[in-house]
């Protein structure tokens, strides 16, 4: 019977308790904030998208080799001897027209590994991390600053140049086999 | 009714000169689209409340977005989302009772509109029982549930259904005892002679008579009254985390939405019973302030205790069956006996 009315106590007491802890809570300040119109400061070496300042890169690939999932694609043409690119901030010559720097965020696993090794520090993580697409695709970032004719006309150059570099070590070899021939037979 | 034909008379005197089938016909229809406009302008504004305050006692803000000032245009939106959706219903399920469940549901909650006594003057129909008749249609509701959790053919609703007749049948005896001890003082059913047995400000309510006797009586209704209307910690039969909202769980649409109007507006009956049978109906609360019209003192206090319901429904978790076996039938229904002999007793002497 003491039970029973003890029972009943404890459950009018405890109900009545945790009203009072409710009634608190309803006039505590909310811990949430209303996301898209209020937004939290990131800290500044916050992990989210990378961005790549192509004034400082000097295609040296660093970066590529060091990404765990390949989601830097970068291609290279050689500047030619009378070309000048410039420097880096840091005072390093340019050598290279960078004329593809890709990165597709939708591979990135946001491990950083890609920004230590980069001799000019220009790739780097910023703290924005607002860029959802409605398409995967649109998830690949273009950062080369040729555009896609430059691009093109860069590589037809290379092709040229290289084509023109095998003609003449084609030409040279060719040469040094028939002066060999002509040896061989004098000797004989 | 003659009461209530006699308000609108006074109020349009051209219904006097029609006949009177007419004229009834009219004041019916009128009465009905009132109560079915009140019903959902409060379902409106509740379901919105209760996601304000859950927020609140949350930490949380609740809807922010819909309309502008607090998201207060959000259950307009649901509800329009609500109105296109599509109304599925299952292949295996009974059709007929499964289309029938919510009206039958929300009926029986509506009919209850019908003896609420909202001013000195006005009250849709004015019965000599209007007590009892509003105990016994809401028990109605029920026979909705079992419906639907019936027709659904699906075992969780069915659960829901039979955990929902066991409760309310339960919780009718302790709701029907206390409203007893409360009788027992002003000495009728008329609704209108129960609230005008309390007048002259706050002591004289009913729930002060014989402090604390009709005290624990009202606590006894409040609880009971959770139970029948399947507010939390009592809500086993929708039970979201266990029976995916029970008998609910296969309904869609507007189906759906009548079952949450005719909830909310269970919530508004009992609110409005233990307004009247207990806190004064419409009495001001000093007899000074009799200036302010009926209306204001009734909808206050009965949204008083809407608040109530809903801030116990944040504070509490939900109760297991055994418990709430164990809260009526050997907490609840021996108090309220003890109650009725004592208040008896009392009186006799």
């Amino acid at each position: 019977m003491k039970e029973y009315f003890r029972n009943i106590y404890q459950a009018i007491a405890t109900i009545l308790i945790g009203m009072g802890v409710t009634l608190r809570h309803l006039f505590t300040r909310a811990v949430t904030i209303q996301y898209p119109h209020v937004k939290r400061e990131l800290p500044s070496r916050s992990r989210q998208k990378l961005f790549v300042n192509m004034d400082d890169c000097i295609g040296c690939l660093q970066c590529a080799r060091a990404c765990p999932v390949d989601c830097i694609t970068i291609e290279n043409i050689k500047a030619g001897k009378d070309e000048d690119l410039g420097v880096t901030s840091n005072g390093q010559k340019k050598r290279m027209h960078v004329i593809k720097f890709d990165i597709d965020m939708a591979k990135c696993c946001y491990c950083a590994d890609c920004v230590f090794p980069c001799p000019t520090e220009c790739i780097t993580m910023t703290p924005d991390y607002e860029f959802a697409t409605y398409d995967r695709g649109d998830l690949l970032v273009h950062f080369s600053q040729y555009s896609a004719e430059e691009a093109e006309a860069l590589r037809e150059r290379d092709r040229k140049e290289k084509a023109a570099l095998a003609a003449a070590k084609e030409a040279k070899l060719k040469a040094a086999a028939q002066a060999a021939e002509k040896k061989d037979k004098k000797d004989n | 009714m003659d009461a209530t034909v006699a308000f609108f008379y006074d109020l349009i005197p051209a219904l006097s000169n029609l006949p009177d089938w007419l004229s009834y016909t009219i004041i019916g229809a009128v009465l009905t689209v009132g109560a079915f406009l009140f019903i959902a302008v409060f379902a409106l504004i509740g379901i919105w409340l209760e996601r304000k305050i859950s927020g609140h006692m949350q930490d949380r803000l609740g809807p922010m977005e819909v309309g502008g000032w607090h998201g207060w245009a959000q259950t307009i939106a649901d509800t329009v989302k609500l109105l296109v959706k599509e109304d599925i219903i299952p292949e295996k399920a009974d059709k007929f009772l499964f289309k029938f469940a919510p009206f039958i549901m929300f009926t029986a909650s509506m009919a209850a509109f019908a003896a609420l006594p909202w001013s000195a003057r006005f009250i849709p129909a004015n019965l000599n029982v209007g007590l009892l008749y509003i105990l016994s249609v809401s028990s109605l509701v029920v026979i909705g549930i079992l419906m639907g959790g019936w027709a659904s053919n699906n075992k969780w609703s069915l659960y829901g259904a039979m955990r929902s007749a066991a409760q309310m049948i339960s919780y009718e005896i302790p709701v029907a005892l206390s409203l007893i001890v409360a009788l027992l003082l002003t000495g009728s059913m008329d609704m209108q002679e129960i609230v005008r047995g309390q007048a002259g400000g706050i002591f004289n309510w009913n729930i002060f008579g014989y402090f604390p006797l009709l005290f624990i009586a009202f606590i006894i209704y409040f609880i009971a009254s959770l139970a029948e209307v399947n507010r939390t910690p009592f809500d086993l039969p929708e039970a979201e985390s266990e029976l995916v909202a029970g008998f609910m769980t296969e309904y869609s649409g507007m189906r759906w939405a009548f079952f949450m109007l005719a909830e909310y507006a269970n919530m508004f009956v009992v609110s409005a019973i233990s307004t009247t049978v207990f806190l004064g109906g419409w009495q001001p609360i000093a007899p000074f302030l009799d200036f302010i019209p009926g209306p204001f003192w009734f909808l206050g206090k009965a949204l008083f205790l809407v608040l109530i319901q809903m801030w116990l429904r944040w504070t509490l978790p939900r109760l297991r069956v055994d418990q709430l076996m164990y809260t009526t039938w050997k907490v609840l229904t021996p108090f309220s006996f003890a109650l009725i002999l004592l208040v008896s007793f009392i009186k006799v002497l």
